[in-house]
């Protein structure tokens, strides 16, 4: 087994720093634009802070920025210690950190200056597109490259979920991003019409599936078992949930397209497809939970695990609830609607942010050979989060049901019973509720910022036992 | 179905997709695992010093639902347009529903406003009932430019203040609503200047009775006699059948500040009230003009 000293833990000490910083950028950004929903006048009459550029940036940075860290940090720690080797490049790795970063700074300079391609998740300009193809490729050469070269010749269950989620992304990522150029800042997509719906939605759904789901369930197979140490509960379960997970995703993208100009039958296959993806994706969250049987009684005393297991459950429950909203029925109601939002959110904050939090408190003290700080912080940041999400989520659910039902309700005449503006009005306590959730979960990463802040800088070396050398 | 550039690409899709979801049967059946009778055997391999794994068989109820769904999946494929050009043993498609459910709302509601369209304008702006239903068209249709309230906005006409653009007449409404409006003010900046508006603008305040400087105002005067007297007639009255302004009395539909008037004069206006016979159907249009025309009787009341 390689001593300690022999993997690269600069790169993924950066990249866990920089995980908790644009966790707090992107949430401050997502708390700010859930104020103006519910108090207007907050973007001040600036241009930079109004809610259609701020979006884009709150997802950015929540999804590439801070999800994406988590992911390099993770995957580039998780490769070295399941093949026992030294990833093989450091001026690669290097290349990635600083590549990604100048990407998540271009974002955040272009996005508030409205130059946007306006495709969602994937709004920024053709040259931060090439920067991030080039930053892609080199990802891939170090992590494949590393599992070439490793020293155990099965490939672990997590590398198989980052392998898949690079290789998709890099195909997602160049075809919905093509496009001619105009200007430096501007340029217009390769596809037309209802194709570039369907492409973007292709793109979209898949960037939720391979990045927000295969690179986590990555992180999520090795965090757990080493956490709860326990054994994986099935290997068997791994292989068929990972292979119909990966088929079965790349067909779903047509159901954010319901009822619109996309053919009936493209809208069928993508409904049946998603409803299908149910299976495949409960796969991964019994795999994670049961990891932990016979291993209950740690969630009571341990944070970290607290997060992980919550974090699968969250999981489970936004991939129950997808493929129910993928029922054209259902979606005739939801579309459109602040259940979506909801829906979004019980997977962003429950699952890929629960996950990555898990993973960083397990990760970083070991990293800088420290204790964590404090335990007990951990444990508080744990319930504030969980009761922000919560706040967050049925705000959304009750504001989007409400809204659904006002909008189709009719008369006895066969007009509207309400007007727009009156969904509006109506969703405002909600809005202000979904706030607060906001704040709860923000505060959380705060205190976990200084949690992190304390255990590198003052906190007693790792007692030998939990040494990442042994452990 | 025009879908499809040629048959080739519908039994591609048809195929791909079927095989897709057929080939998920065996690969989950196959791989299903035996029982292992509660005693978990890992696979020997272990990774960074304790990682391992079990091989316990997919547990059974996970087992079913992958099933169930795989199944909902092909019935549904049967039975609704998917597999390529195959529409589907229910003949359903989007457009198809919708048809449907504007006929079956057409058969159910259209009688309610026929009737209503049978009725008099003025008599239907007394209808208690017909004024209900015509709010809440207006509060859908109408309010996000005239507000909920009626009272306009700036470049919105107030409709309650029985000052009308296009003449008071019921009539006259329902045309508005029916076919639209265009009132356009020309800008003249080209023509007379920065100064000239200004001039102009004091004269126009003068039409009204209002503070102005009446050195201004005397040259304005000459301009409004060649350029303005047209649209809005020589003692500023305005003509309903142009849609041009009264410039006399208080209202304003873009401001009646000094400034504001010099800026329309420069920069001119160009305000659009859209057609709705195609849109909402002349009944529905009627009832409406009846509405509206109601807002302005109750102004008057009070």
């Amino acid at each position: 087994m390689s001593p300690h000293s022999d993997y690269n833990y600069r790169v993924v000490k950066q990249f866990a720093i920089m995980t908790v910083v644009w966790g707090i950028v992107g949430m401050a950004v997502g708390v700010l634009i859930a104020a103006q929903m519910a108090w207007p006048v907050l973007n001040f009459d600036i241009p930079w802070l109004t809610f259609g550029r701020l979006r884009p940036l709150h997802t950015n940075a929540v999804i590439f920025a801070f999800g994406g860290s988590a992911l390099f940090a993770c995957s580039y720690y998780v490769v070295q210690r399941t093949c026992s080797v030294r990833l093989i490049s450091d001026k690669l790795a290097a290349f990635t950190f600083w590549g990604w970063q100048l990407v998540i700074v271009l974002a955040a300079i272009t996005l508030p200056l409205g130059i946007t391609s306006s495709k969602e998740y994937a709004e920024l300009e053709w040259p931060i597109d090439i920067l991030i193809t080039l930053v892609w490729v080199a990802y891939a050469i170090v992590f494949f490259g590393t599992i070439t070269r490793r020293k155990i010749p099965h490939i672990y269950v997590a590398n198989w979920f980052f392998g898949g989620f690079i290789l998709t992304i890099a195909v997602l990522h160049v075809v919905n991003s093509a496009a001619i150029p105009v200007s430096m800042t501007k340029s217009y997509s390769a596809f037309a019409g209802v194709q570039d719906a369907m492409v973007q939605w292709w793109y979209g759904h898949n960037a939720v599936g391979f990045f927000l789901t295969a690179g986590f369930l990555g992180i999520m197979y090795y965090f757990i078992p080493k956490q709860a140490e326990r054994p994986v509960y099935s290997y068997r379960l791994s292989v068929v949930h990972f292979w119909a997970l990966v088929f079965t995703y790349i067909w779903a993208g047509p159901h954010h397209l319901h009822y619109t100009a996309l053919p009936d039958w493209a809208q069928s296959i993508g409904m049946v497809f998603s409803l299908i993806l149910l299976a495949p994706s409960w796969g991964g969250m019994i795999n994670g939970i049961m990891t932990l049987s016979g291993a209950w009684e740690k969630l009571r005393s341990d944070p970290i695990l607290k997060f992980l297991i919550v974090s699968v459950s969250f999981y489970g429950m936004s991939t129950f609830e997808g493929p129910m909203m993928s029922i054209k029925t259902v979606n005739a109601l939801s579309h459109y609607t602040d259940w979506t939002i909801g829906h979004v959110h019980s997977g962003a904050l429950g699952w890929v942010g629960f996950i990555s939090i898990g993973a960083m408190y397990y990760l970083i003290p070991r990293l800088f050979n420290r204790d964590l700080y404090s335990i007990k912080l951990a444990e508080t940041h744990f319930w504030v989060a969980t009761i922000g999400i919560v706040l967050y989520i049925t705000a959304m659910w009750i504001s989007g049901v409400m809204q659904g039902l006002m909008w189709r309700a009719v008369n006895p005449d066969g007009t509207l019973t309400y007007s727009f503006v009156e969904s509006v009005q109506a969703s405002h306590p909600y809005y202000v509720v979904r706030f607060i959730g906001g704040c709860m979960y923000l505060g959380g990463m705060l205190l976990m910022a200084y949690n992190i802040w304390r255990t590198i800088f003052d906190s007693s070396e790792r007692a030998t036992t939990g040494s990442p050398v042994t452990a | 179905m025009a879908d499809f550039a040629s048959d080739f690409w519908h039994w591609f899709i048809a195929i791909v997709s079927l095989v897709s979801i057929l080939v998920l049967f065996p690969f989950i059946y196959l791989n299903r695992g035996k029982p292992n009778e509660g005693k978990s055997e890992t696979m020997g391999h272990v990774w960074d010093d304790d990682l391992e794994e079990y091989n316990n068989p997919l547990p059974g109820w996970w087992f079913n639902l992958f099933l169930i769904t795989l199944f909902f999946g092909l019935g549904y494929l049967l039975l609704y347009p998917g597999l390529g050009k195959f529409e589907g043993m229910l003949n359903w498609s989007s457009t198809g529903q919708y048809h449907q459910e504007i006929e079956a709302a057409k058969s159910q509601y259209d009688p309610i406003y026929e009737r209503y369209a049978a009725i008099d304008i003025v008599d239907l702006s007394q209808d208690l009932d017909a004024m209900k239903t015509g709010a809440r068209l207006f509060i859908n249709y109408c309010s996000t430019c005239h507000g909920s309230d009626a009272r306009g906005s700036k470049g919105f006409p107030n409709l309650q203040d029985h000052d009308w653009l296009y003449g008071s007449d019921p009539a006259q409404i329902k045309t508005s609503i029916l076919d639209g409006r265009t009132g356009i003010m020309p800008p003249w900046e080209a023509v007379i200047g920065k100064e000239g508006s200004i001039n102009l603008a004091h004269y126009v305040l003068e039409l009204g009775g209002r503070d102005h400087e009446a050195a201004l105002a005397e040259k304005g005067a000459v301009q409004y006699g060649q350029l303005c007297v047209g649209c809005h007639m020589p003692d500023g009255t305005g003509n309903p059948a142009l849609g041009a302004p009264n410039l006399t009395d208080r209202i304003w539909l873009y401001g009646g500040s000094l400034e504001t008037i010099a800026q329309s004069i420069e920069i001119g206006r160009s305000g659009v009230m859209p057609a709705h016979r195609d849109f909402l159907g002349e009944n529905r249009v009627h009832l409406l003009a009846a509405y509206v025309y109601s807002l302005s009787q109750e102004y008057e009341q009070e």
